[in-house]
Order: structure tokens, then C-alpha cells, then sequence
């Protein structure tokens, strides 16, 4: 039999017709929905007089516009409460389910679906937000799509794909301490560029990403999509399938399930059409200097000069990064001082995430320039964190906290940065005006992000000194 | 879909590489719930100060390059968010082609489904249409797709290479729901095969 990767696998199974010149029309498992990317597809299906084909696969939720402040439900900005009251509408009139601003349940799309069980391995979801790629940390094939394509999965519960090339990054040994999963990604990007994967659908492979939890490997399936890649995705194995087990819409017949499940990995002899050997060992914090993710140092590293750049493209597009960013060749990392730190995004707002981040925070207090806040991923994920005192850790500590959604990582609710403030940021972009007009943004870790609001400038983590809970 | 045979227009070069869809279309414009209406805010920041008057540096504000209709730009055009608002804005504007070394996958797919053409062409090819574009004064490109084929009238000619069923789909307007609808058969043998999934 002809060894397959994993992606060969999730992609066979799921054709539903296979044209000669190699497209196929695939069959999609689960569709999430939300409020930005919504509204012209289902004025499409009204259109043409169709229905959705499946809603009974499709889930929605509010999670880019919604406000992250209490008494949330009065949206201020008329236009953000028209097109969450859109998609109200179209959940109710198309019969789609819709975790609401007051659900329990409500959260970022990537947060909510591996939460509630939806995410499991072997499906195929797709979603109007290109980090959908979040959900191949489940062994899943998940990938964003734009408007039209959401119009067709609605009406079809399908979707024309050409097929991908696949590439392996196989992350070997141990990560050193104070590197997390979010340094897995930025290192990876870092190397290959923000269009080093275009056209590929990755698989992480190695030591170093089967020993993430399933929060960091979510973290780096996210980032996928910052090395241009559609999918990203990782092998289930038992750390999946314990996530999974128990969860609302996990697996009624959960056996039967599991069988098909551990079939999903790449076959020994399987071929990829490229390969990424990473050691972890020499992984660190990173920290993003320009206006894409591709632009990353360590935290040890400098400002690069545009003069030292490989080819004038790479030059212009440093000096022009500079410029955006305010910033001087040459300069240390650790000597840049931030304004905001946002801690959130379907990248870094899991209870992990959270948990890491308040051990560092612990009995220190914000720096007096600095405005800080924790926007927690989803209700479920802040009710944790409140069941297990972290808010009271942020909240000592001078950090906001929020109500679940993107807020900052895109600015589209009132959570923006101002021109010129400096921002460390757990998402996933740098790019030029992409948390607020003007705003300079700086990718990094959560703990790298607390780090940050303390000290007020970039902060190795590997030197911080934590301090013990006081007992009670 | 409006089909796309072939083209002719003004050239805007825009000598950016991994030009992203939140530069094209800034965050603030995508709360609206219309397909149309976006080409007023494309490229925003680029376009306007902060108090909202035209930056005179910015490609697109000068008078040379008025009613432009092809884009030339960097590689990794329409990077980072899936957001379609990026193609709605470029075609609303009046962008019928964009040319660039390399684009974005999910930007690809959604400037074919709005009828945009993308014309990848190599790296050497694009600086010299950025000349061109920067230096003759009204330069025009014709692109067509049926030959496949851009050139302008100094002399320029290139080849460019298309996926099959994209460029049919250009060039009939199709629609890619009303195709898949046809298959209406095989997608509901597919239910029946995978029924036993249903755990």
C-alpha cells in the first residue's frame, strides 16, 4: 500500500468528486461562522433562494467586534451592533446555533470549537478567518476561507480545493526554558519568511511538538498562516485525545471514534514535498521587530540594519519597517520600552497561556507607563481562570481584565492602540496599523508580554526571578 | 461573476513586497454588511492621513495614475487575513488586474471569485514594468487571458501561466455554487458513505 502523510489521508477522505486536472470538491465536517465574514454570504443564499445545506454542522458565535468591557450587550458603535444583529438574524432565520454575547459559551472561534468538542480529528472545518489553521493542532485539516467560499459551504457543505503541496517541520529535542510554543512559531517563521509556506499545508513533527499540551500546539498550528501556509496541522495522539474525551459535543460512541482516530498520522515511508528540520534546544524568546512576523530576533538579538540586508527588496522593506516601527539599527531588544501589552487572541489566550503568564505577574506590579490588559479567550476560558484566583493575580498586579473576544489583536472593537504607542502583543500580526492606526506592534509570547508590562521594556524571561505564592 | 477575457489600462506600480489584506482594507471598514462600497477606503492608511487628506506621496493620489486599472506590486501580495473586503476593495476601485511576483493563497481564491485577475510574473519581469510604470507617462498594459499574455506598446511582451479551471471560470463568469450544486448527487452518496462517522 502506498505510505500517505497525514494530510494525504484528511484529504482522500473527504473528496466527494475528483476533477482530472487535480481539483477535487472536498466535503467539510464543521463550518464556523462569526460576525465579520458572515453577512454577505447569507445575503447570497437569500439571493439565490437557498438554504444552508447543513446547519446542524455549522456553529456561530460574536467574537471580533464585541466589546471586551462589562455591559457588553450595548454595543456603542452602531455599525459593529448592526452586523452582530446581522448575523443574529441569519442564525435564527437559517436555523444555524449562535453562542451569543451572553453565553456562557461564547469565545474566539478557534478557543470555542476545540472547547466545546466541536474540533476533532480527522474532520475538515473551515472558517472565515484565516487562523483557522488553530484547529490542526486536533489532527484535523482546517483552514481559512473568504466570503464567497463561506456562501458555498453554507449552500453546499462543500468546497473546490486545489490540492496543496505538504511540507514536514519536524521540530527536534527539548525546548530550553523560558521558550514556548509561541517561539516554536516565531522561530519557524523567522527562518522561512511570512510566504515561506504559501501553497504547502504543513505538519509539525518532532519531540519538541508532541511534548506541547494541546493549548501550545493550537498556538502553533495558529501561526501557519504567518508563514503563508493555509493548514497547519499535527498528529493526534494520546495528549488529543484526553483533551477531547468528555467534552459537550465530544464523541457519544468515544471507542469507536478513537479506532479511526489513531489511524491519522503520517505513514513512516510517507514523502513530503519539503522538509524543516528546527532544534528546539536552540530555540528562544523571540520578539518581532517589523511589520510582519517573518521580522523576529531573539530577545538577546538587535534592531537589524537595512545595510546588511541580502538583496535590495529585503533592504527597502527593513528601512521601511524602521520607519514604521520608530525604530534605530543596532538597538538592543531588551532597550525598547512598550506603552500597551495585550495579552489575548485565538493565539495566546488559553487558560495555559493564562496560567503561565499570572505565575510570572505574581506579587510584581505594572509599570507606571504602561497600560496592560488580560483578554481572555473565551467565557469558559476566564471562568477557569477566575475558579482558580488568576484574575485576582492580574488584577493585583494592575493588568485589566477583559470579556472574551479579539479585541486587541485586531482593533475592530474599542480595543485599540493610539498612534505611536508601542505594543507587546500575544497575537499573531505586526503589521502596519493592525491593532490602531500608527500603532507598533511587537509579537511575543505571554510570558515575554507580562515581562514586558513589569519591567516597561522588553524583558528576558530566562532571568526573571518569580516569587512564591504568599500563603493564605 | 463578471467575466474577464482581456484588458487594457493604466499601470499603478506599488514597489511593496507582502503587501497585506489589512493594508488594502483597514479593520474599521469591515463591519459593514454590503459587498460593495469598499474601493472609497482601499488602501487607507496609505491613502490619507490621519486627518483624512490625500498623502500626495502615495501612488494612487497622483493625477498620472488616475483611473488606473492594473496593479503592479511586490511579492506575497495579499498576505495575512482572509478577509474578501481586500478583493471587493481593489475591484470596487476599479482594479481589474493586479501582477505580482507571488500572491497569498487565500487572497488568490478570493480575487478569483470577484473576478479580479492575478498575473504572476517573475521578479525580473515586475521591475521592469515598475520602471515602466514609474517613468512613461498614461503607461498602459493589455493583458489577455485568452492568450495568456501581457504587453504594452514599448515593446514589453510575457507569458504568464494559470491555473486551467481558474482562468475558465474568468473567462466565463461562473460560479462556482451553481457548478457544485450539479454534483448535488455525489455529495449526498458521500452523506450515505460517511454515515457510519457519525459518533
Amino acid at each position: 500500500m502506498l505510505a500517505k502523510t497525514l494530510f494525504e489521508k484528511l484529504w482522500e477522505q473527504h473528496i466527494v468528486h475528483q476533477d482530472p486536472d487535480g481539483r477535487a470538491l472536498l466535503y467539510i465536517d464543521l463550518h464556523l461562522v462569526h460576525e465579520v465574514t458572515s453577512p454577505q454570504a447569507f445575503e447570497g443564499l437569500r439571493l439565490n433562494n437557498l438554504r444552508v445545506r447543513r446547519p446542524d454542522l455549522t456553529i456561530a458565535t460574536v467574537d471580533h467586534n464585541v466589546p471586551t468591557t462589562p455591559n457588553r450587550h450595548i454595543i456603542s458603535d452602531p455599525i459593529a451592533a448592526q452586523q452582530i444583529e446581522t448575523l443574529r438574524r441569519n442564525c435564527h432565520d437559517f436555523g444555524v446555533q449562535l453562542f451569543d454575547i451572553d453565553s456562557s459559551e461564547q469565545g474566539i472561534v478557534h478557543v470555542i470549537g476545540p472547547e466545546l468538542g466541536l474540533t476533532q480529528p480527522g474532520k475538515t472545518i473551515v472558517c472565515g478567518d484565516s487562523h483557522t489553521s488553530t484547529h490542526g493542532a486536533f489532527g484535523a485539516l482546517a483552514f481559512g476561507i473568504g466570503t464567497s467560499e463561506v456562501e458555498h459551504v453554507l449552500a453546499s457543505q462543500c468546497l473546490w480545493q486545489k490540492k496543496p503541496k505538504t511540507m514536514q517541520i519536524v521540530v527536534d529535542g527539548a525546548l530550553p526554558l523560558g521558550a514556548t510554543a509561541k517561539d516554536i512559531a516565531l522561530g519557524i517563521i523567522g527562518r522561512i519568511g511570512s510566504d515561506g509556506a504559501t501553497g504547502y499545508a504543513i505538519e509539525y513533527r518532532g519531540a519538541a511538538i508532541r511534548a506541547l499540551s494541546m493549548e501550545g500546539r493550537m498556538t502553533v498550528c495558529n501561526m501557519s498562516i504567518e508563514a503563508g501556509a493555509r493548514a497547519g496541522m499535527i498528529a493526534p495522539d494520546e495528549t488529543t485525545f484526553r483533551y477531547v474525551r468528555g467534552r459537550r459535543f465530544a464523541p457519544k460512541n468515544f471507542e469507536k471514534a478513537l479506532a479511526h482516530w489513531q489511524t491519522l498520522q503520517s505513514d513512516d515511508a510517507a514523502r513530503f514535498d519539503a522538509t524543516i528540520r528546527i532544534d528546539a534546544a536552540a530555540l528562544e524568546p523571540y520578539v518581532t521587530w517589523g511589520t510582519n512576523p517573518g521580522m523576529v530576533v531573539p530577545i538577546t538579538g538587535r534592531v537589524p540594519d537595512p545595510n546588511s540586508a541580502a538583496s535590495e527588496t529585503e533592504r527597502t522593506a527593513t528601512a521601511r519597517a524602521l520607519e514604521y516601527m520608530d525604530l534605530k539599527p543596532g538597538t538592543a531588544m531588551e532597550d525598547i520600552a512598550v506603552d500597551r501589552v495585550f495579552i489575548g487572541s485565538c493565539t495566546n489566550a488559553r487558560i495555559e497561556d493564562l496560567r503561565a503568564t499570572a505565575e510570572l505577574v505574581r506579587g510584581y506590579h505594572v509599570h507606571p507607563r504602561v497600560r496592560a490588559m488580560v483578554v481572555p479567550g473565551s467565557q469558559q476560558v476566564k471562568h477557569a481562570a477566575e475558579s482558580e484566583g488568576l484574575d485576582r493575580i492580574f488584577r493585583a498586579a494592575g493588568f485589566d481584565w477583559r470579556e472574551s473576544g479579539c479585541s486587541m489583536c485586531l482593533g475592530m472593537n474599542p480595543d485599540i492602540l493610539q498612534p505611536g504607542e508601542r505594543c507587546a502583543s500575544t497575537s499573531n500580526r505586526n503589521f502596519e496599523g493592525r491593532q490602531g492606526r500608527g500603532g507598533r506592534t511587537h509579537l511575543v509570547s505571554p510570558p515575554m508580554a507580562a515581562a514586558a508590562a513589569i519591567t516597561g521594556h522588553f524583558t528576558d524571561v530566562r532571568k526573571w526571578r518569580f516569587k512564591e505564592a504568599q500563603s493564605a | 461573476m463578471r467575466p474577464f477575457r482581456e484588458h487594457t489600462g493604466i499601470v499603478a506600480p506599488l514597489d511593496r513586497s507582502s503587501i497585506d489584506t489589512d493594508q488594502i482594507i483597514p479593520k474599521q471598514f469591515l463591519k459593514r454588511i454590503e459587498r460593495t462600497g469598499y474601493g472609497e477606503f482601499l488602501f487607507f492608511d496609505w491613502r490619507y492621513t490621519g486627518d483624512g487628506k490625500p498623502r500626495a506621496d502615495f501612488v494612487l493620489n497622483q493625477p498620472q495614475f488616475a483611473g488606473a486599472s492594473i496593479l503592479i506590486a511586490g511579492k506575497n501580495f495579499g498576505c495575512g487575513s482572509s478577509r474578501e473586503h481586500a478583493a471587493w476593495a481593489l475591484s470596487d476601485y476599479g482594479f481589474r488586474v493586479i501582477i505580482a511576483p507571488s500572491f497569498a493563497d487565500i487572497f488568490a481564491t478570493n480575487a478569483g471569485n470577484n473576478g479580479l485577475l492575478l498575473v504572476r510574473l517573475p521578479e525580473q519581469q515586475i521591475s521592469t514594468l515598475l520602471d515602466h510604470a514609474g517613468q512613461i507617462p498614461c503607461y498602459k498594459l493589455h493583458v489577455s487571458l485568452l492568450d495568456k499574455r501581457v504587453q504594452d506598446d514599448q515593446g514589453f511582451g510575457a507569458r504568464f501561466d494559470i491555473d486551467e479551471f481558474r482562468r475558465t471560470c474568468l473567462l466565463e463568469g461562473l460560479d462556482e455554487i451553481g457548478l457544485t450544486l450539479k454534483h448535488e448527487s455525489e455529495v449526498a452518496a458521500y452523506e450515505s458513505r460517511i454515515a457510519n462517522r457519525a459518533w
